[in-house]
């Protein structure tokens, strides 16, 4: 509860060695990574001069640097496409797996009957299901949704149903015992306590809803009718624009990074307060 | 702190109104297991009765088929001639605390009366009075993890008695517990029980716990669950830390320890050496 003031106590020479490694391990943990990833930026620099390798092929990282900054207008617009595609589809996903979850958890028989279904549509690659509904959709931004949100609704369902169905048993005859009725056991029982399932499928949904996105982009991108981020690399791969596929990529995989970094925020100050896996771990 | 009630004891064996009696009442469960058989046993009103035996003697199922959460095989539960009590007569304090972890003290001891539609508002003089009652003014901001055992337990009580049931079912509710927190505990519950006249059913399996609260112990034996004994407590209340080290307390001990060494003798009896 209270904070132990180091200074204040003369630690023994174990306990000076914890301090001391503790403190060392704070550090590494954000030098370390840093270090091998500005080495390997250094090594994949000397490779490009070293071998002479021409820029339409391996591009040297200061000459991707200058395209991210030449091309942002560009890039930017379609990191903007791709964007409104990974939360609409992802936002989806959460009405989506959370209303189906809730609707399983009032009838064992409607989660038997459905949740094979929602099994096939995980397990079949989205790859292939697209020229499907490729055919059978008209609108562009609704078959990008459509992808992307199969994709990333199924770590929401499957979390939030075992969630929801996790409560513990003494808990759900004390609302029985005061007479509670379904939905009041679902709005102050279940619900809170699927909390932490739900938000680790939304941690997962998340980077799941942009792959949906580019993956879609991709496949659509090849009927020339896209304009996100993954048809500005279909596009630049065509042209040779080495730099370029290399600046998209890298703000895919900054977009993804933020998107977990968000959700992983957003999961902790819901759950700091309660759930053990929020909470620091004490000795 | 603690304020010693002048008054005569609430009631020792057999005093006050009949509350509730099961008559007859056996249960099989699905599995073939006969949890109990042929139990008959009267509460009164005012009763403070512990239910002790060994484990597997169907103490719990027993509350359990008087709290309603179970229906009874065979015989009858005799709410004075309703066959199941009012809801709001109830309150059960289960083995763990058994909180919403996310929420804080107050609105777990709200909980109750929230579900009967009582605003936060309106529940807060009855909740913050219960939290009183249980020594945790001050706390109604904390999570339940933020608090220790004793504490939780004592939310849970404070929760149980929040709509002033008639009577509290208590199902080994401080087992888990160390002992001097148990003590305390047991005294507090004590001292709120003469000062509010409920009516409590505890389940234990310690006999120096239901000697200690009990106005009556009834002994229950295993294979197949059944009341093997009742015995009446014969020691007035207010009973505190003297009693707790009195002979007399530790008389009845042996006494109520002989009946139940006697229950444990009676099933192993005929299991070990019947054929």
């Amino acid at each position: 509860m209270t904070a132990i003031d180091h200074t204040a106590v003369t630690l023994d020479p174990e306990e000076a060695r914890r301090v001391r490694q503790e403190r060392l391990e704070r550090i590494g943990r954000w030098l370390l990574p840093l270090a091998i990833m500005v080495l390997a930026i250094w090594l994949w620099d000397r490779i490009c001069v070293w071998n002479d390798i021409p820029k339409y092929i391996l591009p040297r990282p200061g000459v991707v640097l200058q395209t991210l900054f030449g091309d942002a207008g560009l890039l930017f617009s379609s990191l903007l496409v791709t964007l409104r595609i990974t939360f609409l589809s992802l936002l989806l996903a959460v009405i989506g797996g959370v209303g189906l979850a809730v609707l399983f958890t009032q009838s064992k028989w409607v989660e038997m009957s459905f949740f094979p279904f929602a099994i096939v549509l995980q397990v079949t690659p989205i790859v292939a299901i697209f020229p499907l509904i490729n055919i059978y959709v008209d609108n562009q931004t609704t078959k990008l949704l459509l992808c992307a949100w199969i994709v990333a609704f199924f770590p929401i369902l499957s979390n939030t149903t075992l969630g929801l169905n996790s409560v513990d048993r003494n808990l759900r005859d004390m609302f029985k015992l005061n007479g509670a009725t379904r939905w009041q056991q679902l709005r102050y029982l279940r619900l809170p306590a699927a909390m932490p399932y739900f938000l680790g499928g939304l941690k997962i949904a998340g980077g799941l809803s942009l792959i949906g996105a580019v993956v879609a982009e991709f496949v659509a991108g090849a009927q020339g009718q896209s304009s996100g981020l993954a048809s500005r690399i279909i596009e630049a791969g065509y042209r040779l624009n080495a730099p370029r596929l290399f600046a998209a990529l890298i703000l895919i995989s900054f977009t993804g990074i933020l998107i977990f970094l968000v959700l992983s925020l957003i999961s902790h100050l819901i759950l700091r307060r309660w759930h053990e896996s929020a909470l620091k771990q004490e000795r | 702190m603690q304020e010693k009630v002048a008054q005569a004891p609430a009631s020792t064996s057999g005093k006050g109104p009949m509350l509730l009696a099961l008559r007859g009442v056996g249960k099989v469960f699905s599995n073939g297991v006969t949890a109990l058989s042929d139990v008959d046993l009267t509460i009164r009103e005012g009763d403070f009765l512990s239910l002790l035996g060994p484990s597997g003697c169907g103490k719990s199922t027993a509350l359990r088929l008087i709290a309603g959460l179970a229906t009874p095989t065979s015989g009858l539960l005799d709410w004075r001639g309703s066959s199941a009590a009012d809801r709001s007569d109830i309150g059960f304090v289960f083995q763990e605390p058994t909180l919403l972890p996310w929420a804080d003290v107050f609105d777990n001891v709200w909980l109750p009366l929230r579900l009967k539609g009582v605003s936060r508002a309106k529940a807060a003089p009855v909740v913050m009075e219960m939290l009183a009652r249980v020594h945790l003014t001050g706390f109604e901001k904390a999570v339940p993890r933020e608090l220790s055992g004793g504490m939780k337990m004592r939310v849970s009580i404070a929760r149980a008695m929040v709509t002033k049931p008639r009577v509290l079912l208590m199902d080994e509710p401080f087992a888990a517990l160390d002992e001097i927190t148990r003590f305390k505990l047991n005294d507090d519950l004590l001292e709120l029980w003469q000062d509010e006249r409920f009516t409590v059913v505890f389940v234990t399996h310690s006999v120096f716990e239901s000697v200690f609260l009990s106005s009556r112990v009834v002994v229950m034996a295993a294979r197949p669950g059944r009341v093997f004994k009742e015995l009446a407590i014969d020691a007035s209340y207010p009973r505190n830390e003297v009693f707790r080290t009195s002979p007399a307390y530790a008389a009845l001990c042996r006494q109520t320890s002989d009946v139940l060494i006697g229950a444990i003798n009676s099933t192993a009896g005929p299991h070990h050496d019947g054929h």
